[in-house]
């Protein structure tokens, strides 16, 4: 139970500015994920807030008490590793026990602690097994496991994940939630999967060269990101982008090779300044359809089919219109030839602009 | 494996084992031969109707008798044990805390003082034998175990430190990191996780260092002199040449049975020394 704050955090490597003031604010049992691609400093700040990086400038607090210059073993957090970090000489019990031990809790109390936490995962009858004699879920599990048992005020989870196998990843997402919302503790997730991202997030915060990007619930990033790297990053497959030119007349058109289209309404009042200017114009696939009789020229244009993905739950259609590439995200039932002309259209609420130059949202 | 024919396996893997085997044994079959060989047959010309170089045909015991009871070869052996010993735990000690400070402590120079000391380990023995010795007469430790139990660590702790940072280095850093969130200092993150993962690497480096000191020569010959103080080898080769006469038989008893300690502490660990050298630590 506890509050964490990161306030204008740095951190410099050998004159590399890796983390650039980050300003985080986690409240009492949220659940918030960094995520981003690698290199973008979000398991430097995970590990900033474990006290295994010294801070460069800034502060961290946790429940009001600056823990700068907290040890590790002080700041009463526990974290789980990429790579599980289990103890290879130790068995399952002993690896769980290890941090109450290093704590000089009595005999009973661990030996209760650590049956309680092998009950809630599931890994009873493991107990007397070393490390290597586990599955990597069985592996992930004793890690979790281990930070359970110190009933912690903080958990940090860097890429928890990445090392199972696609399966055992979801399934372990799954529970991994279900677990959060049984432990009811803070926790820092780090990953570079958007989906996990989207799925175990209260708040997701999205990095790239160690700013923050934007954070917020994982539909609002979704439904309004803040720059075209948001847009790119969360969502799969990813938003099609276009570079445009935004010109006028008797309405707002948006014009790319092969492509016009009308300016939304909701959006003539912020783009009318972009006039004669170039934008970039952001599609989802899933805001994109084949176009029937009924839609507005406004709002559709020709593409040619490249290439058909068909997914069974859906088709990924690959397409050209004039020089752009596109996906659309049609229902399983249409059909299409590769070559073939079709006409999509798209959902005018769900059309996104950014400034060509700075990349933000407009 | 190669395949094929079964006369293929045989000139292209059993032969050359054969061959391989009969060269590294060659010698230590020489020395069980010459120790047990009757000095009658020892001295005997090679044009002699019955020289017969490879068997004996009445074995004896007693060059061993004679290298017992007339030398001091029990005192050598003690002597070489303590030495080795004493040497081996305190160079062990010292290279393993340089090699973890080296693997995993990031400060200036560290680097640059990991290579250094790489390179003091590459000066040879008998140059370094000169200044030590002064040394040695400065102190008066010379003709003293000291004066060898001192002087080993300046090629073993190199050694050590070397062998046990690339161990160091292999074992993940995560595994100190999460010890020291559970709640281990980081001396306790070194002494209940990294040091017991480490142990196949400190036995490599152990026995290494202890054959090292056990064999070593030049430094055994140059700062003892009186016989009492000597070191096996250098005991057998100064007592048993006399001028230009080789007490063969007993030379080699010597040899035989001074070897016999190290194959022993090898073959004890082998199988730790094998993993050590192939530097495994698996999640």
């Amino acid at each position: 139970m506890a509050k964490v704050l990161l306030k204008d955090l740095n951190k410099f490597f050998d004159g590399n500015h890796v983390v650039k003031n980050v300003n985080l604010e986690i409240a009492d049992r949220e659940f918030v994920v960094l995520v981003g691609p690698s290199g973008c400093g979000k398991t430097t700040t995970l590990r900033m807030v474990a006290g295994l990086e010294e801070i460069s400038s800034g502060d961290i607090s946790i429940d009001g008490k600056v823990v700068n210059n907290l040890a590790p073993m002080d700041r009463d957090i526990a974290m789980v590793f990429q790579n599980y970090a289990l103890y290879p000489h130790k068995n399952v019990y002993e690896n769980m026990a290890f941090g109450l031990r290093m704590r000089k809790f009595e005999k009973a109390e661990i030996d209760k602690r650590v049956r309680h936490a092998a009950d809630v995962l599931g890994i009873q009858a493991l107990l007397e097994r070393r490390p290597r004699q586990l599955s990597g879920g069985q592996r992930q599990r004793v890690a979790l496991g281990r930070a359970i048992v110190r009933n912690p005020r903080v958990f940090l989870f860097d890429e928890p994940l990445s090392n199972l196998d696609a399966a055992l990843r979801v399934q372990m997402r799954v529970e991994l939630k279900r677990l959060h919302d049984r432990l009811e503790t803070t926790a820092i997730y780090v990953t570079h999967d958007q989906v996990e991202a989207m799925t175990l997030g209260d708040r997701v915060v999205v990095m790239k060269d160690g700013v923050v990007q934007q954070q917020g619930a994982p539909l609002d990033l979704y439904e309004n990101p803040a720059n075209r790297f948001v847009a790119g990053f969360i969502g799969s497959p990813a938003m099609n982008f276009v570079p445009a030119t935004v010109a006028s007349g008797d309405a707002l058109w948006i014009e790319a090779p092969g492509v016009r289209l009308r300016v939304p309404p909701a959006k003539t009042e912020r783009l009318r300044s972009y006039a004669g200017r170039r934008v970039i114009l952001g599609v989802r696939p899933e805001a994109l359809r084949p176009a029937n009789g009924t839609d507005s020229a406004d709002y559709s244009f020709d593409s040619v089919v490249d290439v058909v993905e068909p997914l069974g739950s859906e088709i990924l259609l690959n397409v050209r219109a004039g020089e752009a590439a596109i996906v659309a995200r049609v229902d399983p039932a249409t059909r299409v030839n590769v070559h073939e002309k079709v006409r999509l259209a798209l959902d005018p609420a769900r059309v996104h602009f950014f400034d060509a130059s700075s990349e933000a949202a407009i | 494996m190669i395949e094929g024919a079964r006369w293929k396996k045989w000139i292209w893997f059993y032969l050359p084992l054969g061959a391989f085997i009969v060269a590294l044994l060659f010698p230590f079959y020489w020395m069980v031969v010459t120790t047990v060989r009757p000095d009658g047959e020892l001295y005997r010309p090679w044009n002699h109707p019955l020289y017969s170089p490879f068997w004996t045909s009445h074995p004896t015991l007693d060059h061993v008798k004679n290298l017992v009871q007339e030398t001091l070869f029990n005192t050598w052996m003690w002597n070489t044990m303590l030495i080795a010993a004493v040497a081996t735990l305190i160079s062990l000690f010292c290279g393993v805390i340089a090699g973890y400070a080296l693997a995993r402590l990031t400060f200036r120079w560290a680097g640059l003082l990991g290579t250094a000391i790489f390179v003091t380990y590459l000066v040879p023995q008998t140059l370094l034998f000169i200044p030590l010795a002064e040394i040695i007469r400065d102190y008066r430790i010379g003709d003293t175990p000291w004066a060898l139990i001192l002087t080993y660590p300046t090629f073993l702790i190199p050694f050590c430190t070397w062998l046990m940072m690339g161990y160091f280095k292999a074992i993940p850093k995560e595994l100190e990191e999460c010890a020291r969130i559970d709640g281990a200092a980081r001396w306790q993150a070194m002494v209940y996780i990294i040091l017991p993962i480490a142990v196949p690497g400190i036995l490599s480096a152990g026995i290494f260092a202890f054959t090292l000191s056990w064999n070593e020569f030049i430094y055994a010959l140059v700062f003892l002199s009186s016989p009492e103080q000597k070191t096996v080898p250098v005991g057998v080769t100064s007592e048993l040449i006399r001028g230009d006469v080789f007490f063969w038989g007993a030379l080699m008893a010597g040899a035989l049975i001074g070897s016999i300690p190290v194959a022993i502490v090898y073959s004890f660990f082998v199988e730790h020394y094998v993993a050590g050298m192939t530097g495994s630590v698996k999640g």
